[in-house]
């Protein structure tokens, strides 16, 4: 919830909030409530996808690692940033770049925690993967292709779960 | 090898292009990548539903969703440098048959699961090794990208080395299946690595480390030790190396008249 401060002395109300209170850390912020439209269970920031936020003039520029090159879901986090961010009433920009390629180390304690919660194996060579459901380790690779890009198919001989699981990067 | 004759086909720049011979060679090479990973991921989203069990059908339809993207991003980095006012679909799209820049091992029709996998297994070895020789290329765009490709490729690679040896061993029919089709893609299995024009350039401007003739000598030094370990023939000599992306066959035409369709259909639609 963003409360618009009342303008300064001497300066018009023009109901958005001044560049000054505009921080990387609050951008990032609404950025922890955007999500990836496949893993409702993560943002993006945990994601890893944010590779910077930069506050120029003024406007806001957030540059994101693509998961996949292919990722379909892209557009979607795109327009999804930009609708969180426009309640800073400032321009928002939004790019994709491989300045750096995403691998699975830009996870987060909470977006692991995140893939097991949307029954998901967080990203783990084959023989560490571990059930999402019961934990066991008696699981076996179905397939290294999944339903979307970034994860494979597995089946728990413990719970006799199928679940998937992310590809390590 | 020059580069006019290919180019006016391959790239039909507009009149007004400024390239130097440096950019003009970069641009081919981006277009050459780009064309052989949209072919190929069309040719396997053929399969898409077909596939022989459900999750090869998913692991092809996700390998052809790979290989559109990263054309698409390949075609991105052309675009960016041509400038000629093109955007990626029209690059993808509004050329005719003639101008694609791919290799003609992927001008054949996709054929049974034996010569799919065959080709995909021949294209992943030869792709990997043109990735290899980009990694520190001085083009900063295509090193960032070559970087990410390079980790998602990985994941192609294993699977079609999976079905190689799944094929070779797996008895009379399929191993039998998988003969044919390397002898019949064999000579065509070079092209991917056949020397572009502007080769002279590449190196020079320290795009791409070593000459062509080198990354194939590895490849083929490293698909010879595997062919020959499941017992099966190592990879001939290139045939007409020339004409390796210039000389498209109707089995193209086909798929081009294919990916174009919507495209022509309704100008300027999204989707």
């Amino acid at each position: 919830m963003v409360t618009t401060p009342p303008a300064a002395p001497g300066l018009p109300a023009l109901g958005l909030v001044p560049a000054a209170r505009i921080t990387e850390t609050r951008v990032l912020a609404i950025l922890r409530r955007v999500h990836d439209p496949e893993i409702p269970t993560v943002s993006i920031v945990d994601l890893g996808l944010v590779h910077a936020v930069r506050l120029d003039g003024d406007g806001v520029a957030v540059e994101l690692l693509p998961t996949f090159v292919a990722c379909p879901a892209l557009e979607v986090i795109r327009a999804t940033v930009s609708e969180a961010l426009a309640v800073l009433g400032r321009p928002v920009r939004v790019e994709f770049t491989f300045a750096e390629p995403w691998t699975t180390d830009r996870l987060t304690e909470a977006g692991r925690a995140g893939l097991r919660v949307a029954g998901i194996a967080p990203p783990a060579d084959a023989a560490d993967v571990r059930c999402p459901f019961c934990e066991s380790s008696r699981v076996a690779m179905d397939s290294a292709f999944g339903p979307t890009l970034c994860r494979s198919l597995f089946y728990c001989r413990e719970c006799r779960q199928p679940f998937e699981a992310f590809k390590p990067l | 090898m020059t580069l006019d004759g290919v180019e006016p086909l391959a790239m039909d720049f507009g009149g007004g292009s400024s390239l130097d011979g440096r950019e003009r060679a970069l641009a081919l090479l981006l277009l050459s990548m780009a064309d052989d990973e949209f072919v190929i991921g069309f040719s396997d989203s053929e399969w898409t539903g077909i596939g022989p069990i459900l999750e090869e059908d998913v692991a092809i339809s996700s390998l052809a969703q790979d290989e559109l993207g990263h054309a698409q991003a390949l075609y991105g980095l052309f675009v960016d440098l041509v400038a000629d006012g093109r955007d990626v679909d029209a690059v993808a799209y509004d050329r005719p048959p003639e101008g694609s820049f791919h290799a003609r091992l992927l001008d054949h029709p996709r054929g049974d699961w034996a010569q799919t996998i065959a080709r995909r297994w021949i294209y992943e070895t030869a792709d990997a090794a043109r990735l290899a020789a980009l990694a520190e290329t001085s083009h900063a765009p295509l090193r960032e990208l070559v970087a990410k490709l390079r980790r998602e490729e990985r994941y192609h690679l294993l699977h079609m080395d999976a079905w190689l040896e799944r094929l070779a061993e797996g008895g009379e029919g399929p191993r039998g299946r998988l003969v044919a089709a390397l002898e019949l893609l064999g000579p065509d299995a070079g092209t991917v690595l056949a020397p572009l024009p502007g080769e002279t350039a590449l190196l020079r401007h320290g795009i791409l480390a070593e000459p062509w003739s080198a990354i194939e000598a590895r490849w083929r030094a490293e698909t010879s030790t595997k062919l020959i370990g499941l017992g099966l023939e190592a990879l001939p000599a290139t045939r007409d190396p020339e004409t390796a992306r210039t000389a498209h066959s109707d089995a193209f035409r086909a798929l081009h008249e294919e990916f174009t369709l919507v495209r022509r259909s309704e100008a300027g639609a999204t989707w």
